[in-house]
């Protein structure tokens, strides 16, 4: 493991505090260092698909082959607001309650 | 024979016979989750008055009419289902604290389908959080523990309905494969896991971890209880739109056909240096009664496996990090402090592939890799009409062993991981122990060769219950 770890990709901590804010995730200092560590590896092992040219090879999205599926544009039964709200932690009437977002 | 230990297949001719009732069926199962489960943690969840309820009230169907239990086909029959199944009105988890008191509102398409198909669910089964793992480890509840020795990993993600299965918790149990999330713990279990095309089984209503991935498929005692239940899961569902409109066949038909002339492909990249001699030369055995079952063996090449895992650990993590952005506390569960490690280094990796000026040079490059592993098996099928592989490199390994390394863990699926990115059905089936632990084969077909993949097992699956 030692040489690999010599020509890690080596993301650096700023570097993970940059994307653990992007996906709203709250990390410890020592998380920071751990998830640079780990995360490093992990994008160092995925550097091997660089052995491969694939220039003209055409991306796979989906396996399906299927395009465009459509459907009638009916209403059916969907679930009673008290349903969707049966688990909200705040609610009031039929609205989810959350924290003030937008600023005067 | 306790009744924990019957197959569908036997419960039902019991059933029909009146040699017990559904009732007994399920109290012999609850048993079983009693006395084992304090032990080996495979439920989250367990639904037992709903349960009894339930059987009670099959039972007097039956007395009503006894045609019920031949036309349903999982009639009275207790199933397990993974906690990542959305059931009305009973608490599902994804074995993460987020969704801790997670109450669903509705029943995804598969559960719907088991449920008026007669089935009984039984619990909610144990699992890596958001089914992220090899292992089970990585569950908010605690690991689950493998049956054959609980110094061990029953593998995951779906370890709970593996295990569920094994020790007769339940007859049978549903999973999600996105890696080998059933396969590995099938094989980990001596079980059959079935995971299915991608898009033959609704993913509606299961929390979606990769979507361009996720198989949703289940574990069973036999091959013949596999194909019962596809026959009851499969087919186009409105509320997914992957699900394609082909016609469902019937699984059971073809089952017992001879394999002669079928052309069985082994690949050579599925025998690699670092696999376990003991699992060759088993694997190398399989191999050995499908020829003389009348199958011809021929060696293919699938060149691009060694890229498997590095395409899927951008691809995955990158679905993920978007299917998880939903959870946010405010319409249901917990807020995202309570992600667990591995959710947060999906989360992360995903995020940091899909960012701006990253995109290209990995997600782009993984997707067209994608296409390079489907052109492999492309190429092969046209040579052969199924191929069969080895499950797991090595045999169930140790609690903790690989939890301080996720790289290492990830490399659990090198096996498992190419069905995912080419969409492909592979069925897992027990081949025998090495030192008491299963191990297990898997049989792949191209896109919608279900019917084909359960012939092969079934095959297989008799040559070895005549052995014994």
């Amino acid at each position: 493991m030692s040489n690999i770890k010599c020509q890690m990709s080596n993301l650096s901590r700023e570097e993970v505090r940059h994307i653990a804010k992007l996906a709203r995730l709250k990390l410890t200092e020592e998380e920071v260092e751990k998830f640079q560590q780990q995360l490093s590896e992990v994008l160092d092992y995925i550097e091997v698909l660089n052995e491969l040219e694939t220039k003209d090879i055409e991306p796979t999205a989906q396996v399906t082959g299927l395009e465009n599926v459509f459907r009638e544009d009916e209403v059916t039964p969907s679930l009673e607001p008290r349903q969707a709200l049966s688990c909200a932690p705040a609610k009031g009437g039929n609205f989810f309650k959350t924290g003030v977002v937008l600023e005067k | 024979m306790k009744l924990y230990q019957l197959t569908i297949n036997q419960a039902k001719e019991g059933l029909k016979k009146k040699e017990f009732s559904v009732k007994e069926l399920v109290e012999s199962c609850l048993e079983q989750i009693k006395k084992l489960n304090p032990k080996l943690n495979a439920f989250i969840t367990v639904c037992e008055e709903e349960a009894f309820r339930q059987a009670e009230e099959a039972d007097k169907r039956i007395r009503n009419s006894q045609s019920v239990i031949r036309n349903l086909p999982l009639f009275g029959i207790p199933i397990a289902v993974k906690d990542l199944f959305c059931t009305q009105g009973i608490r599902t988890t994804a074995a993460s604290k987020v969704l801790e008191n997670y109450i669903s509102v509705y029943d995804a398409t598969v559960i719907r389908k088991l449920k008026e198909a007669g089935a009984i669910i039984i619990g909610k089964t144990n699992c890596d959080a958001w089914a992220h793992g090899s292992s089970g480890e990585n569950s908010d509840f605690g690991p689950t523990k493998n049956p054959f020795d609980e110094t061990r990993v029953p593998g995951g993600s779906s370890s709970g309905s593996a295990v569920a299965v094994a020790t007769g918790m339940s007859l049978a149990a549903t999973g999600t494969d996105t890696g080998g999330s059933i396969r590995l713990p099938a094989a980990f279990c001596g079980v059959v896991g079935l995971k299915p095309t991608y898009g033959r089984v609704s993913r509606f209503g299961i929390i979606a971890m990769a979507s361009s991935l996720d198989s949703i498929g289940h574990f069973t005692k036999s091959v013949e209880d596999s194909a019962l239940i596809l026959n009851v899961t499969a087919g186009k569902d409105p509320y997914d739109a992957t699900t394609p409109p082909f016609k469902v066949p019937n699984y059971l038909k073809n089952l017992k056909k001879e394999l002669k002339e079928i052309k069985v492909g082994v690949p050579k990249e599925y025998f690699i240096k670092g696999m376990a001699e003991e699992i060759e030369q088993q694997t190398l055995l399989a191999i050995k009664k499908l020829e003389r079952l009348g199958a011809k063996i021929v060696d293919i090449s699938l060149p691009h496996t060694k890229y498997a895992v590095a395409t899927y650990y951008i691809i995955q993590p990158a679905e993920v990090s978007s299917n998880l952005a939903r959870y946010d506390g405010i319409r249901y569960g917990f807020g995202r402090e309570k992600f667990g490690d591995e959710a947060k280094r999906r989360i992360m990796l995903g995020t940091y592939t899909l960012s701006a000026g990253y995109y290209e040079a990995y997600y782009l490059k993984a997707m067209r890799v994608r296409t390079l592993i489907r052109k492999d098996f492309v190429g092969a099928f046209e040579k052969v009409q199924a191929i069969v592989a080895p499950v797991s490199p090595t045999l169930p390994f140790k609690l903790g062993e690989k939890t301080q390394d996720p790289l290492k863990m990830y490399l659990s699926d090198i096996f498992t991981i190419p069905a995912n990115l080419a969409g492909l059905p592979a069925l897992s089936l027990p081949i025998g122990f090495v030192n008491n632990l299963p191990v297990g084969i898997q049989i792949l077909g191209p896109q919608f060769s279900e019917e084909l993949l359960f012939r092969i097992g079934y095959a297989l699956e008799q040559e070895e219950k005549n052995e014994k």
